[in-house]
This record gives C-alpha cells, sequence and structure tokens, in this order.
C-alpha cells in the first residue's frame, strides 16, 4: 500500500508539472513544419558549415530589415570564422564612433568588438521603411517565439497565396504560420536568393534551415558548451549519488536488519 | 562528544561559546524518529535550494542592472559575454522551481503526516510563512529580466491592490513609485528580491528552532517514547540526506543544461512593451493554482479575497482538523480525501494555465469551491465520523517487528 502511495504521489506530481508547463501556453493556429536539427538533443552539435551558410542568409538577406543587436563580430568565431577573417570582415563595415576630442562623431573601420551593425537607427526609421510595421530584432527569435526553429523555418516557407475568404490588408501578406496569419514581411526567399560560398545549392527550404539554425545559434551562443559541461555533471552526479546510495546502505545496515 | 572536550582550544573556545556542543545537540546527536521515510528528505532540501539560489543570486546581481533601459539586456549580458554567466541564470531561474516543487511535496508530506497537529502548530507557521515570503520573492525576481511576461506579470498583480475598496488606488500608486509600471516599480522590487532572501533565512531558523522542540514528526504520528524510539542525526539522516540530495541535484542538473527554457514561457525572451499585451498572461507554474482561485468569481475584490482565504485555511488547519491522530496512514477516510485534495489543486493549477474561457470558468469554480470544501468542511468533519485505526504502541515496536526474533538490534 506504503509502495502504491508513493509511486501515485511521484506520478501525480511528475503529471502535473508536466501537464502544467505544457499546457501554459497551448498552440494556436497551424501547426508547425518540424525540421531535423543537429542541435537538439543531450549530444546535439551545430553544424558548422549551416551556421557560416545561414550567416550569409542573414547578412545578403535578412539584414536588410533585422538587426541581431545581440551579436558581436567577434561572436562569428563561434560559427568557425577565424580571429583574422573576423577582424577583416569586420573591418568592412563603417562604424560611427565618438565623440572624439573636438567632440564630433566620425566613422572608423568596424572591430572585432562592435556589433554586428543595424539595417535602421531607431525603430521609428525601422517602422517608416517597412510600412508601419517593426521588423523585429532577430538575436533572441528563436527562443522567444512557440516552436523556435521550426517557427522561423515554417514562416520562411509559409508563404501561400490568401484563401478566396480571407481579408488581406493591403500591403500585408498571407502565411499561416503567423499568428493571425498575416505578415508584414514580403517572402524573403527565393531560389537561388544567395549565392552559397560553399557551392551549396540555395533552395528556399536550404536558406530557410540555413538562417533557422543560424539565429537558434545566435540566441545562444554557449548551447554546445552547456550541453558539453551537462554530460560532465550529469555523469559525475551518477557516480556521486551512487557512492552516497551505498554509504547510506552500508551506515544503515547496522540498524535495519530486513 | 557530550562529553568534555580533550582539545584544549576547542576547550577554550568552548568554556566561552558553547558553540561545539550546540552543534552536537543539533546536528549530530540530536534524537529523530528512526521510521522516517524519504518524504522527510524534502525539508532539508529547500534548504539547500535555499541556499543555492541566494547564493546565485548573489552573484548575478554583481552584474544585473535594475533600470527599464538596460534590464533585460544586462540579462543578455550576463548569458553571453559573463563567464559561465549562463550556468548561473540558469541555475537561479530552474532553481526557483526546484525550490517550489520541494517546497510544495514538504508541504504535502506534512498534510498526509498531520505534522501541523499539536504540538507542531508553530512550526506549520512558521512554513506557511516561508512559503508566503517565497511567493512574494519569486515573484519580484521574475519582473527583474523586464520582458514581456515580466511586465504583464508585474502589471496584473500590482493591480489586484487596486481592489482595495476606497485606498486601493492610492496605494497601487504608491507601490509602483509612479502612475504606470515602470522604473521606479523595478527598483523597488530589485531591492526586495535581494531583501526577502534573507528575511526567509530568519523565517527558516525559527522553523527550525520550533521543530528541534519536539523533533520531527514520523510516518506513524506517534511521539517517540525514548532512546528506543530514535537514532542520532548524524550519520543516519545526515547520509540519507546527502543521498536525496544527489537525486535532486541530477533531476536539477537536467533541466539546467539540458531544458533549462523548458519551465520558462518564450514570450519573456522579449524586452517589456507595455503598448504591446501578451495574448495570455499565465504566471510561472507554480503560481498556476492560485491563479485559477483568484480568477474564479468574476469580482475583482472577491478573487483577490478569495486567494487570500485560501492561504489562510491552511494557517487554521491545526483547528479545523478535529482528529487527534496525526498519520493519515491509521485515517481510512481522511488518507481519501488527502488524494482527493491533491487532485483538486493539480486540476487548479490546469485551470490557472489557460484562458479564463469556456469550460475552464465552470471547472475553476468547482475546483475552487471544493478546495474551500476540503478544509472548512470535509476535515472538520472526517475528523469527527471516522475510526481511525489502532495505533501501534511505540516507534520501535512495528519498526522492529520480526527483528525479536534474531535478538534484536542497536
Amino acid at each position: 500500500m506504503r509502495g502504491m502511495a508513493r509511486t501515485a504521489t511521484a506520478a501525480l506530481m511528475a503529471v502535473g508539472i508536466t501537464v502544467l508547463a505544457g499546457v501554459a501556453v497551448a498552440a494556436e493556429g497551424t501547426a508547425l513544419k518540424s525540421h531535423d536539427w543537429p542541435f537538439e538533443g543531450v549530444f546535439g552539435r551545430f553544424d558548422q558549415a549551416a551556421l557560416q551558410r545561414g550567416y550569409q542568409v542573414y547578412r545578403d538577406v535578412c539584414s536588410a530589415c533585422h538587426s541581431v543587436r545581440f551579436l558581436t563580430f567577434r561572436n562569428l568565431e563561434g560559427i568557425g570564422f577565424g580571429a583574422d577573417r573576423v577582424k577583416a570582415l569586420a573591418a568592412t563595415f563603417e562604424v560611427e564612433d565618438g565623440p572624439n576630442d573636438e567632440g564630433d562623431m566620425f566613422s572608423r573601420p568596424g572591430r572585432p568588438s562592435d556589433p554586428l551593425p543595424k539595417p535602421f537607427p531607431n525603430p521609428q526609421a525601422a517602422r517608416a521603411a517597412n510600412g508601419g510595421a517593426l521588423p523585429p530584432d532577430l538575436s533572441l527569435i528563436a527562443v522567444a517565439r512557440e516552436g523556435g526553429p521550426n517557427y522561423i523555418f515554417s514562416i520562411l516557407t509559409g508563404y501561400q497565396d490568401a484563401p478566396a475568404d480571407f481579408e488581406l490588408t493591403d500591403g500585408k501578406n498571407y502565411n499561416p504560420y503567423f499568428p493571425g496569419h498575416q505578415i508584414g514581411m514580403p517572402e524573403p526567399l527565393f531560389d537561388e536568393a544567395v549565392d552559397y560560398a560553399d557551392g551549396t545549392k540555395a533552395t528556399v527550404d536550404q536558406m530557410a534551415g540555413d538562417v533557422a539554425q543560424f539565429l537558434a545559434w545566435a540566441s545562444e551562443p554557449t548551447m554546445v558548451e552547456r550541453k558539453r559541461i551537462g554530460i560532465k555533471v550529469v555523469l559525475f552526479l551518477l557516480v556521486l549519488t551512487g557512492l552516497l546510495y551505498a554509504s547510506k546502505r552500508k551506515v544503515w545496515s547496522k540498524i535495519k536488519s530486513h | 562528544m557530550s562529553q568534555v572536550p580533550n582539545n584544549p582550544i576547542i576547550r577554550w573556545i568552548e568554556y566561552r561559546l558553547p558553540i561545539f556542543g550546540f552543534v552536537n545537540h543539533q546536528l549530530v546527536d540530536y534524537p529523530t524518529p528512526r521510521n522516517l521515510n524519504y518524504w522527510w528528505n524534502f525539508g532539508s532540501l529547500a534548504g539547500i535550494a535555499l541556499v543555492i539560489q541566494i547564493v546565485t543570486g548573489i552573484v548575478l546581481a554583481m552584474y544585473y542592472t535594475p533600470s527599464g533601459n538596460d534590464a533585460f539586456d544586462s540579462i543578455q549580458q550576463i548569458m553571453r559575454n559573463v563567464n559561465y554567466g549562463w550556468m548561473l541564470r540558469y541555475i537561479h531561474l530552474n532553481g526557483s522551481s526546484m525550490f517550489f516543487a520541494v517546497v510544495y511535496i514538504h508541504l504535502f508530506r506534512g498534510l498526509y503526516y498531520g505534522s501541523y497537529k499539536n504540538p507542531r502548530e508553530i512550526l506549520w507557521w512558521m512554513g506557511l510563512v516561508i512559503l508566503l515570503l517565497m511567493m512574494a520573492t519569486a515573484f519580484m525576481g521574475y519582473v527583474l529580466p523586464w520582458g514581456q511576461m515580466s511586465f504583464w506579470a508585474a502589471t496584473v498583480i500590482t493591480n489586484l491592490f487596486t481592489a482595495i475598496p476606497v485606498v486601493g488606488d492610492a496605494i497601487t500608486t504608491w507601490l509602483w513609485g509612479g502612475f504606470v509600471v515602470g522604473e521606479p516599480l523595478l527598483k523597488r522590487f530589485y531591492s526586495l528580491h535581494y531583501l526577502l532572501p534573507f528575511v526567509i533565512v530568519g523565517a527558516v531558523f525559527v522553523h527550525l528552532w520550533a521543530l528541534h522542540v519536539h523533533k520531527s514528526n514520523n510516518p506513524l504520528g506517534i511521539d517517540m517514547k525514548g532512546p528506543q524510539d530514535a537514532l542520532p542525526f548524524h550519520p543516519y539522516y545526515t547520509i540519507k540526506d546527502l543521498f536525496g540530495l544527489g537525486i535532486f541535484l541530477l533531476l536539477f542538473a537536467v533541466i539546467v543544461f539540458f531544458a533549462p527554457e523548458y519551465l520558462a514561457l518564450p514570450i519573456n525572451n522579449e524586452p517589456a512593451n507595455s503598448l504591446v499585451t501578451p495574448p495570455h498572461i499565465v504566471p510561472e507554474w507554480y503560481f498556476l493554482p492560485f491563479y485559477a482561485i483568484l480568477r474564479a468569481l468574476p469580482n475583482k475584490l472577491g478573487g483577490v479575497a478569495l486567494t487570500a482565504l485560501s492561504l489562510v485555511v491552511l494557517f487554521a488547519l491545526p483547528w479545523l482538523d478535529t482528529s487527534k491522530v496525526r498519520s493519515a496512514r491509521f485515517r481510512p477516510i481522511y488518507k481519501q480525501v488527502f488524494w482527493l485534495l491533491l487532485i483538486d489543486v493539480i486540476v487548479l493549477g490546469w485551470v490557472g494555465a489557460n484562458p479564463p474561457m469556456g469550460k475552464f470558468i465552470l471547472i475553476g469554480r468547482l475546483a475552487t469551491a471544493y478546495y474551500f470544501l476540503h478544509f472548512l468542511v470535509i476535515i472538520p468533519l472526517v475528523g469527527k465520523l471516522e475510526r481511525p485505526r489502532p495505533l501501534p504502541e511505540s516507534i520501535a515496536t512495528p519498526v522492529l517487528k520480526g527483528d525479536a526474533a534474531k535478538g534484536g538490534v542497536s
């Protein structure tokens, strides 16, 4: 009886917590497309080649409207760019700095410690250039949307003609994966929209997958380190807990003979 | 260790400040019922969870900026540019969930085994005071990252004070430090979020003080009658607690390293925006049952009063429960209604997670009604009507049953 009661409590607690957490935000609208990501799971790692292609998609397409304000050039070492390449890349951008000793702002070539350049100086300018819609910053987009990278992938590949009975607002585009199904962003990706440096064929699905992976990395560049340390911590704790259990048995063996 | 210590330095200190004797008395020789099961691990786990929160919190505070413009970005600085900042923050973020999970199990253990009954009423009260302080601390901590849900949770909860008749609006303005939720509120929440954990530490000491007067309750719910019923805390319960700690840390590590955002809402990774209200405003899982009670009535003041009452009944429980028998093991009817209460609380949590529409309104009201029915009607009646099973002679008797033939132990 006691054993049953214990199991029942444990099960109820577990179910309760899972249900509460899972139900917290019930999915609405169209189910997202699911994609196999190499970074999922305990042993998941980013695919460096895909990250570099994803950066290229971001730079050639997305960066026209979207910032990634928490990324600096030196962060790109995390997708496999060497220090020299990062330095050279940063230097291709002009950055406003200052004020100098005369009180004037000046521009200089970018440095690895500079953030990636923003397309618009402020949200008002961004709205004015985009028909009133504000293109969100993408630094955390992969963790700030239900579904994360699957959401990004679904949005980028999900543009369709609006159904006949759907009233589409002027200047908006139909996308069933976007809340409300009307999105300000026009379809951004077309086959061969970028010319991949590594020769990969730039289909819409390929580019969407690559840039979604890049943005997943951008939202948590420390993810691989986190999992690597986690495996060591869990192994250590398994051994420690085993030893503690053995010690507990030994200590209590003097008390309970059954 | 209870005799006079040999080491002259220890003897010198002990004569002036009897700290070694104290530790020995309270942690080493401390008599503990010999029959505690693993449900009794959760008290020490809660203490450790509190320490983990304080230690990680103190370090996070070295990098966090409590300002409307910079709070959100400073969290990202911690995540990206502080060495192991991501680890500290994920431990602190999920540590609050672990802390509440442990404390809720600890509380339900107290309900099952009647640990709130004479003479442990003040011990029970202090536990509830700790829970209230934890709720305040957790809520304020949740506001600090200044994400969308942080901001809107602060807005919804502080707006509850407007329900107070006559002075509600004035009190709310005073709490906000202005006429809207903004930086003054963030700054005072930060200050209080740093203060309250130390108030919790103080309350924990009073909790332990009360505990050590009458010692732990036990699964049989009967008092220790002599040394044959007890075991010294060390090594028996230190090692048992340490083994439990190992399991706790394993679970904790799996969440921190492999699913750190599992319990978080994605929308809180968006900076606070007072112009855009999120479609669903939901609190963290550990507040969901209370959130359901809050929304059970169509009237704001009524909801607030009911939520406060849901905690007040817990304080009154030692007097609402009319049964002299502590442990549910000997109370056939109470044992059933205990599980019903647990299920009811889980249902409340499920309702709290969903928008108050359609079936959730009715289910939420029924579950809220049952919650109060349990404490205000069922518990007093069951105590009167139930025929408890006979209690064992002593703790040692059932624990050692069968041992006598083998010559017993000790």
